[in-house]
């Protein structure tokens, strides 16, 4: 049974390096000051010590395992990469918790990172290896799920602006976001198309970074601080691409629906809009945004409209969206994200959050949704 | 003259919707109604053409009893590949028919249908379905590209019911250099017109028409309709005076609005004489080309015509606005994308994929029917294992279930238009869109679809299906 989970994990140590366009940085300067930060975080000075394996989330890892253990000097001990599209550091998560709950490591160190701007590519790169299912864009793919969903109930592009109006005005108040600057609903609307009906401000930035939790058995947690947050359910689903999925309907995404139905279980969760205070979803594009309100069971299916014009998923609106500022501002670096929504969900959870604190918030969650998309990762982590 | 039994049971054309007013060739504005030709577009070659041909000609006939193609052109993609082998592909015709490529000559088309007739008429096949296509490169601003177009023609050669009949022909051939192309050229190359005309065309046609004449007692008199191939309407209409046809009997060479054709000339013009005679009428068809071939035709009655008509191809026009864009469909505008770079896709992928790439293929599942594409080996819905029949999706149409305008992704008409679609069979397809405007993209908008390249990466061409909104004959003014 899935439910075992509860509560047997703990988080006790988070980082995150400041995420941009890290010219000046090669993937170990980022890996090594999120693990550090980390440390740091869960009162770690013995990292070689207490470190008993490492996970690893990258999409495009030059060097693999290696780029983190070598990075870190974390030798002679499990080390594993794990690869889950977009998902993948949710996905990395999982391992991670999975191996602690089984018993066979007490404390394990997650990194996730990528280090797109190392390709030369400002967006993503051009693929011409196969002549069927081009244009091969993330936006592309993405895009696909607007049009019928607008026909069907009426939301169009002005709603996805509000959602990176919100989602930029948060990542002004996060110090490791990429972009600090406030957009109107206008310039939202009037940004260079990338794939109708997104423009430039409805794509997450392209960005570096890197991200670090470290989880030990709920038991051990306290030896690392008194505030521990807890894994109260973490889940990973792929779906059929929709692209040859006979029955899609594009109109909700699979493999988040099967998601949640699988993590709410974990965490006894049972009305998501009440139980859950503050959630980070994956906002590679806002449209992404927009369905993973309803996919994820928040508020009915097709009514996202009349929410985002409430403002139901604003920093001080009934359940608080992105906290951070999302992709929309941190930028995507694939592996990381995931981890740096647990870092974001973390520091919310004990008060530490600053300016974009939400007050009195005792359950989070966190969701990236990966390939065309196929794949969706769900973490719920929440106080004794 | 024996009589044969074999002749034309069906036929099609092919004109591609992207219009070049003459008038920009010099930089001048286009005027509506100006003389404009018809050029092949972005994703649009040879082997493309042939097969909207093809399949105009084929309609909903069984590909079974196809027993050979041949593709008669002098612009394949390959200098050594058979394109007929890939046209086979693409139209579904059976892994046992044969094929072959006539080309190197304008007059190749000529030459195919007249072996077709023979085949036919010899028992070597029952039907033969005959081609000609050709999108062939003159420089730009030369005094050709005013002259030349892209076309395709295709002819269903059989026995039984019978639209028209070929009952005598003539040739010469004639050593000339008046138009020709190396392997070093990469643009069509050619002598002084007027040299040209007195010599080459204006010399060997009507010799060859009136090498018919004799043999077969007749003269221009005798014809209903003379298909003649011409370089330039001017060239055609002295030629044809001089051979004593009236101006009306000479089928309109369509200058002005396809231009010269090549290799699909004569037969392009024969398509359209075919839907327009009546039985018990002859046509004289001269094809020209290193030489001349004259064909003397019976209608014998006005059979089954295709979909879609010249006439309605005709009305199909996508105007360029401008030269560039012209250029741009040519690739011959530099770009910050290496066209032809990378690996494209990989021959053993192209080799196992080609059933449902090339061919259109999508599967239906024998335990609970549900429709796949690309196949697969576990049904999505039963997830019974290996239990498929094979469905051809191109001759079918669909409906458009989403949509996007990607902007990002390369294209010489940005932004490109993507569908995903379902076929009218329940299969799905995830494909470009073309020959449409922004503006009328909206779900369940009507599609049928078009085989056309995706790109040249690896230096050959990589070819796919798109879908294109479904327009009702004589429809689909547009500017592309």
């Amino acid at each position: 049974m899935s439910e075992s989970i509860r509560d047997k994990v703990a988080v006790v140590g988070v980082g995150c390096c400041q995420f941009g366009e890290n010219w000046h940085q090669g993937p170990e300067d980022m890996i090594v000051e999120a693990a550090y930060e980390a440390y740091a975080d869960a009162g770690i000075d013995d990292p070689q010590a207490r470190i008993d394996a490492v996970v690893c989330g990258a999409v495009y890892p030059s060097r693999g395992t290696a780029e983190v253990a070598e990075s870190l000097k974390l030798f002679d001990r499990p080390v594993s990469l794990v690869q889950n599209y977009c998902a993948t550091g949710t996905d990395a998560f999982r391992y991670g918790v999975a191996m602690v709950a089984s018993g066979m490591h007490d404390t394990v160190l997650v990194v996730g990172f990528d280090k797109p701007k190392d390709r030369g590519v400002s967006g993503p790169s051009v693929h011409m290896n196969t002549a069927r299912a081009l244009p091969m864009t993330p936006a592309g793919w993405f895009s696909l799920c607007c049009a019928r969903y607008f026909e069907t109930f009426g939301a169009g592009r002005e709603e996805l602006a509000k959602i990176a109006v919100k989602n930029h005005q948060n990542g002004t108040l996060a110090p490791k976001s990429m972009l600090k600057k406030r957009i109107t609903v206008e310039e939202a609307l009037g940004g260079r198309m990338i794939s109708w009906p997104f423009t430039l401000y409805d794509c997450a930035a392209q960005s570096d970074g890197a991200a670090a939790a470290i989880i030990t058995r709920a038991d051990l947690a306290r030896g690392y601080r008194d505030d521990p947050v807890l894994v109260k359910g973490v889940s990973i689903a792929l779906s059929p691409n929709p692209q040859t999925d006979p029955h899609f309907d594009f109109l909700a995404w699979k493999p988040t629906i099967a998601a949640a139905k699988d993590v709410y279980a974990q965490a006894g969760i049972t009305d998501p809009m009440r139980q859950i205070d503050i959630a980070q979803v994956h906002d590679c594009f806002t449209m992404t945004e927009l369905l993973t309100y309803e996919d994820l069971g928040f508020i009915e299916k097709g009514s996202a409209k009349e929410h985002i014009d409430s403002g139901t998923f604003a920093l001080d609106g009934e359940l608080p969206v992105n906290t951070d500022g999302g992709l929309k501002t941190f930028g995507h670096p694939t592996g990381a994200t995931g981890v740096r929504m647990i870092y974001e969900n973390v520091l919310q959870l004990q008060g530490r959050a600053g300016e974009r604190q939400v007050k009195n918030a005792t359950v989070a969650l966190s969701h990236n949704l990966g390939g065309a998309p196929q794949t969706c990762g769900l973490a719920i982590l929440g106080m004794e | 003259m024996t009589t044969t039994t074999a002749g034309i049971i069906a036929h099609g054309a092919y004109i591609p919707a992207t219009r070049l007013p003459l008038a920009l060739i010099h930089g001048a504005q286009a005027k509506a109604g100006g003389p404009e030709k018809a050029v092949a577009g972005f994703d649009e070659d040879a082997i493309t053409m042939a097969v909207a041909a093809g399949s105009n000609c084929l309609g909903a006939r069984a590909r079974e009893g196809v027993d050979a193609l041949y593709l008669a052109t002098t612009s394949s993609p390959f200098r050594e590949k058979q394109s007929a082998a890939f046209v086979a592909k693409a139209l579904d015709l059976a892994p046992d028919a044969a094929t072959v490529d006539f080309t190197g000559t304008l007059r190749a088309g000529a030459g195919a249908l007249l072996a077709a007739v023979d085949a036919v008429q010899a028992g070597r096949a029952r039907q033969v379905l005959v081609i000609a296509s050709d999108a062939r490169l003159p420089a730009p601003r030369s005094a050709l590209e005013m002259h030349c177009g892209d076309a395709a023609a295709a002819f269903l050669i059989g026995t039984g019911d019978l639209q028209a009949r070929v009952t005598a022909s003539a040739a010469v051939n004639d050593e000339i250099y008046d138009v020709w192309r190396t392997e070093q050229d990469d643009y069509l190359r050619n002598w002084e017109d007027r040299f040209n005309v007195k010599h080459g065309y204006g010399a060997s046609l009507p010799n060859a028409v009136r090498r018919l004449f004799e043999r077969t007692g007749t003269d221009a008199d005798d014809y209903a309709r003379a298909v003649l191939y011409g370089p330039d309407a001017r060239s055609l209409a002295g030629t044809a005076r001089g051979l004593g046809f009236a101006r009306e009997a000479v089928q309109d060479a369509l200058f002005g609005r396809v231009g010269s054709c090549g290799a699909a000339f004569t037969p392009l013009l024969l398509c359209a004489a075919l839907e327009q005679a009546a039985p018990g009428q002859r046509l004289l068809a001269a094809f020209y080309g290193d030489g001349a071939e004259a064909l003397a035709i019976e209608v014998l009655a006005s059979g089954a015509q295709p979909a879609l008509g010249v006439e309605a191809l005709l009305s199909r026009g996508r105007r360029l606005k401008s030269y560039d864009s012209y250029l741009k469909s040519r690739h011959l505008d530099p770009s910050e994308h290496d066209r032809r770079g990378g690996d494209g896709v990989p021959a053993t992928v192209h080799w196992r994929e080609r059933d449902d790439d090339i061919s259109f293929h999508g599967q239906r599942c024998t335990a609970c029917g549900t429709l796949h594409f690309p196949a697969c080996r576990v049904c999505y819905t039963c997830h019974a294992k290996d239990s498929f029949e094979p469905e051809r999706l191109s001759d079918r149409t669909g409906r458009v279930l989403s949509y996007s305008f990607d902007h990002f992704f390369p294209s010489p008409e940005p932004p490109l238009i993507v569908g995903m679609c379902e076929v009218d069979n329940g299969a799905r397809v995830y494909v470009q869109m073309c020959e449409a405007e922004q503006g009328e993209l909206r779900c369940d908008l009507p599609v049928e679809f078009v085989f056309r390249k995706i790109h040249d990466a690896g230096r050959r061409p990589n070819y796919f299906w798109k879908s294109r909104p479904l327009r009702a004959p004589g429809t689909g003014e547009g500017a592309a």
